[in-house]
Order: structure tokens, then sequence, then C-alpha cells
């Protein structure tokens, strides 16, 4: 187990990058705390696979070091810095045995046979494998092979961290539950750094301590899943996480007044000049319906029913917006006004969220 | 209610039954039919039975002939599989310019006539003139394939070789060429060792290909015909005769049509039953596994 520092880490899967453009991930200072479970969050293509093989050592970066507690591991290759991945398609040696792909890693290393065995039925029963232990591999189905990736990933009790590259994609739903809540008690159990990549939100939310949102290859938030919530430090946090994303309006903002279209909102705090593109954030679930006159008046597109909550899709002059109606409350199809939560505005300068 | 029965589908497969008919049916009826027959000429054929064939299975020449060719098969399998597995290993993974020259050089071999391979190497080991003979003798190593056995041998081994090592090395690396990265990702994460990637990784995934590489050359080697023959030509004496040129010998050489036919018969048979036992035990192998 060890403390993994990232210092000006950048890639590029070209040989001169030239423009920004050109780098997959762009320089990255980070340390991965020990014991800690991180998601990183962000579209396909953002990076996320990049950073994680870096960290394994499956690819070399452009620049920049890699320390694993304080030890540059920049050059090391892979099997030298016993790190485990899971990656996102199930990876199974077919001609051996369940038991036999679990003791594989630690086969390699030349470790007694005595503890390979007592390790493998440890980490089968955690994984609940131990009941097909002596069967060949192939035949199984996708989530027992993803199983069998995830238990070869834990078998090593002393490895630097683990690192999930979306291992949940090919397991139908319910297994997917299963199985994030059993990573979360392995990690509660055994403490590995865990570093989950993905692009499911609820998957990164649940899963991990602090979230990582990743967008081209840059990282642009690093946070508890309450933080990204409630507080998206860009507009692409903003509309990334949430469901729908955040509502991201253009706006002039004027100490502590808001102005939108021709309709002012005053703000809870008071912000200083801003230039540029201003826009004001409010999450769905932050506005409501209302009759009062002074609301922000609005046309409803549509209602979208999704369960236990209905979507209302509205415009406001040239701005889609989107409100969340909670069951219970004061909704009629005539209302034509919305009141904002003025608490949990958020006002973003160049897409960057700009403190009051 | 009777459901209606109508036969006249199979018409549909009529044509194909008249292809077969007389791309194979018909002419191998001619040689059952020589088979079981003698004649002492103007046409006129007399019934036997089966003493062709205890002639041919009591014969100490084709006795013989079977085992150079066992031999012979034996040896080629044993350097072309594993030398072929080696070298695709050994190509370069990433589509390329540079991929692209070394599956052309190496599949140029496969790209020549049978009987311009034996030429090839005919002239290639002649001490007068050939590259290999000339600097063989000029080393002063005695080299004669033509009155040398093992000479002989080995010629047409490295010759059979560098003919036919290609085509494993083409399949394998299809094989190769079709495991995920992922894979290999796997295994470094795992600290498995290179003969550990190449037991658990490589050899899996190329056994469907292996089979059938393995299938081809046993078959292609089990009826060599023309290398041999442009190089040797059974010789010396008849220390490189296999059972094709046997059989030609026997046909056309010495005119005897019924015994040849009985072993043309057999030499069919024995290669139809062995690579018939040859692929159920390897696919038996592979449902074992499941």
């Amino acid at each position: 187990m060890a403390k993994i520092t990232l210092s000006t880490l950048a890639h590029s899967y070209l040989d001169n990058p030239k423009s920004d453009d050109d780098y997959a991930l762009k320089p990255i200072d980070h340390i991965w705390e020990d014991g800690a479970a991180y998601a990183l969050l962000g579209p396909s293509g953002c990076g996320k696979t990049t950073l994680l093989n870096i960290i394994s050592g499956l690819l070399k970066p452009s620049s920049g070091k890699i320390l694993f507690d304080d030890f540059d591991v920049t050059d090391n290759d892979t099997s030298t810095r016993n790190i485990a991945q899971v990656f996102q398609f199930p990876v199974v040696y077919d001609t051996m045995t369940v038991k036999e792909n679990l003791a594989f890693p630690l086969k390699n290393r030349g470790l007694d046979a005595d503890y390979i065995e007592k390790r493998v039925s440890e980490i089968a029963k955690m994984i609940s494998l131990d009941d097909i232990l002596d069967k060949k591999t192939n035949g199984l189905t996708a989530d027992v092979k993803q199983k069998i990736s995830l238990g070869r990933g834990l078998v090593r009790e002393d490895v630097n961290a683990i690192l999930f590259d979306e291992p949940l994609t090919v397991i139908d739903p319910k297994m997917k539950w299963e199985l994030r809540t059993q990573l979360k008690a392995i990690h509660q159990k055994l403490g590995h750094t865990m570093i989950y990549v993905t692009h499911d939100q609820t998957e990164a939310l649940t899963f991990a301590d602090k979230v990582i949102v990743m967008s081209d290859g840059e990282v642009v938030q690093i946070g508890t899943p309450t933080e990204l919530f409630e507080k998206p430090e860009h507009t692409f946090v903003g509309y990334f996480i949430g469901s729908p994303g955040m509502n991201i309006i253009p706006a002039k903002v004027n100490g502590h007044k808001a102005i939108i279209g021709d309709h002012e909102i005053i703000l809870n705090d008071t912000y200083g000049k801003l230039d540029g593109k201003v826009e004001l954030g409010i999450r769905p679930e932050f506005i409501k319906f209302s009759d009062d006159p002074n609301a922000l008046p609005i046309t409803i597109n549509r209602i979208e029913d999704v369960g236990h909550y209905k979507i209302a899709r509205t415009r406001f002059q040239n701005h889609d917006i989107n409100i969340i109606i909670n069951e219970g409350d004061d909704f009629s199809k005539d209302m034509h006004g919305i009141i904002f939560d003025t608490e949990k505005i958020n006002i973003y300068e160049n897409d960057w969220r700009v403190d009051p | 209610m009777k459901k209606t029965q109508n036969q006249k589908a199979w018409f549909m497969v009529l044509p194909v039954l008249i292809l077969v008919a007389f791309s194979a049916i018909i002419p191998m009826m001619t040689v059952v039919n020589y088979s079981v027959q003698d004649t002492f000429g103007n046409n006129e054929f007399f019934w036997v039975g089966l003493e062709w064939f205890e002639e041919v299975l009591h014969s100490e020449r084709i006795h013989d002939a079977l085992w150079r060719q066992i031999l012979f098969t034996v040896i080629i399998l044993a350097i072309e599989i594993p030398l072929g597995i080696f070298m695709a290993l050994h190509m370069p993974k990433k589509n390329g310019l540079w991929t692209s020259i070394c599956l052309v050089v190496v599949a140029l071999p496969l790209l020549i006539p049978w009987n311009v391979v034996g030429t090839i190497w005919q002239i290639f080991g002649r001490i007068d003139i050939g590259l290999l003979g000339y600097t063989l003798d000029q080393l002063g190593i005695s080299y004669n394939y033509t009155q040398d056995t093992f000479d002989a041998w080995f010629t047409i081994i490295i010759m059979d070789v560098w003919h036919w090592t290609s085509l494993v090395l083409l399949l394998s690396y299809a094989g190769l060429r079709s495991i995920p990265d992922a894979y290999y990702q796997a295994a470094k994460i795992d600290q498995a060792s290179r003969w550990s990637v190449f037991r658990y990784i490589e050899l899996p995934k190329m056994k469907g290909v292996l089979i059938i590489a393995i299938l081809l050359r046993f078959m292609d080697s089990f009826m060599i015909y023309t290398e041999p023959f442009v190089v040797t030509g059974g010789g010396p004496g008849n220390a490189t005769t296999f059972l094709s040129i046997d059989l030609v010998k026997m046909a056309i050489g010495q005119f005897d049509l019924g015994p040849a036919a009985a072993f043309s018969l057999i030499y069919f048979l024995v290669i139809l039953l062995v690579s018939w036992v040859f692929y159920t035990t390897m696919v038996n192998m592979d449902k074992e596994n499941e």
C-alpha cells in the first residue's frame, strides 16, 4: 500500500504533440491518499483510462513523474509496481480453473502453496465464488468471469493500489448493484487504495469517498459527492452530474443581482466585476413552480414522468430550463412562474465557478 | 390433418450431385474398377477380387515407403509447427508498412509452384553451381544430395521447411492478432512470465488455427510428390521414395495398374482415417476443457 503522487503528469499518444489538443491527458498534479476510494468520472475519451494505465505502468507518460510513497516509479514497468487492475472486459485464463485463475498472481510471485490456498479461498468467499472454484473458466457467464478478474485483483494483500477500469460495463444491472456493494464492503475491509474509473455517475458517487471529474484530458474538479452536486467548479461538472444536469443560463451579474433576459434575480451573495461569458447555474432540484407574479415567467413544453418524480421541460425566452417536481410539490399545469432557491445558485465566469 | 409431402426439393441438390459425380465419384470408381481386375492388354479385363489389395498390404517395398513417409511427416511437423509459432510470436504487432513487408516476404515461398520450388533447391544444392552445395563443399563439408542418403533427406526437409513454415506462421499470426490487448495487460498486472503468457494466453488462443495448420501440413506432407521428385527423383536408390513417388513409379513406370489402383485406395483411406482421428481428438480435447 502506498500513497501515489502524480507530478505534472501528462500524456500524448502522438510522438510530437504540438498544441494542447494533442494531449490525451493534460498536465495533472494529484496525490492519491493511501487507503482511500476514488472514482474517476468523465465521458468516454476524456483520458480516464489513459491516467489509469499510466498509474499501473501499462503506459509511459510523455512527461511528468509518478511516485509511490515518494519513490519515483515512472520508469518501472508494470510487474514491479505491484498494482492490481481490473479491465472493462473480463480477462480470464480459459485453460485454468477458477481457483488457478485466482492463484495465478500469487503463484507468479513464488508464494508458499499453503498461503496461496488459504488466501484464494478467503477471497473466493468474499466475492462468493467459493462454490465454483474447481470449474474451468470457459463457458462461465460474463459476470462470473468479471468476478474472477476482480478476485485476481484483490488476491494480493500487499498491492499498492487496485485500479478498476469500468469493470461493471458488461454486468447486468442487478449484479451491478450487488458487485458494487461488495466492492465497497471489500474496500472497507481490506483498506487498499482503490481507483475506480467510470462514466456512470451513480457508480462513482456510491463507490467513492472522493470523485475526480475529468473532461477532455483535464481534471475539472475533485471533491466529495456533495461538493460535486452543490458546488460544481465547472459548468461541465454541473451538467455531467445529475439527471437532468444543472441548468446553465447566460446572465448578467451585477453585485448581488443577476439579470436573465429582462428578469432580475436577487442573489444571496455579492459578486465582483465579472468579465467574459457569465452564466448562472441552478440544479433542477432547486427550482420551484410558483403563482407569484414576480416569478420567472416560463412556458411548459412537456412533463416527463420518471416514476418517483417528474421532470418539467420548460422554456424561458431562449433558454431551456429543466425542473424536477417531487411528489407533494405544489404544482399545477397553469403555473407559469418559477422561483430559484437562491442559496443553491452558482455563478460561472468562462465556465469556471466564481466565489462570491 | 395430413401434411402434404413434397419431394421436389431433392431436385435442388441435383446439380451438386452431378458435379461431385464427375469430379470425384466417377474418377474414383475407375480406380476401384482397376483395383479389382487384371488385364493382359487389348482392353480385356478379368476379376481378381482383393488380390491386389493383399499384394499391396504385404509388399515390403510399400512398407518401406510408408515408413519413410511417416518419418518425413513427423520430422517436418516437428520443425515447422514450433518454428512457425516462434516466428509468428516475433512478427511486428502493430499494423503498418513494416508489418506488410514482413507478411509479403514470409508469404513469398507459398506463392511459388511446387516444381519450381523443387528446381530452385535442386540447383541451390548442386556442388558445381549451387550456392548451398558450393559453399558447403568449399567449407570442406562433404555434401552431395544425389549420392548421400542423409544429404538427400537434409535437402528435402530444409526445402519443405522453407516452403511451408510460412503457412503455419501466417495462421498462427492470425490467431495471435485476434487476442485482445487486455489479456497482455492483465498478464503484466498479474506479473506473469513470458512463458506463462505463451502457455496460458497465446497458446490457448492459437489452438483453433493450430489444429488447422497441423492438419493441413499433415495431409500435404503425407501426399508430397513434386518437390522430392524434382530434387532427388526418389533417390539415392529408394532413400527418398515416398508413397506418392512409389505410386507413380508403379502406375506409370511399371504400368501395374491393378496394384497401383489398390495402393491409391489404401493411401487415400489412410490419409482420411488419420485426418479424421486427428481432428476428432483435437476437437474432443477442446470440448473437455469446457
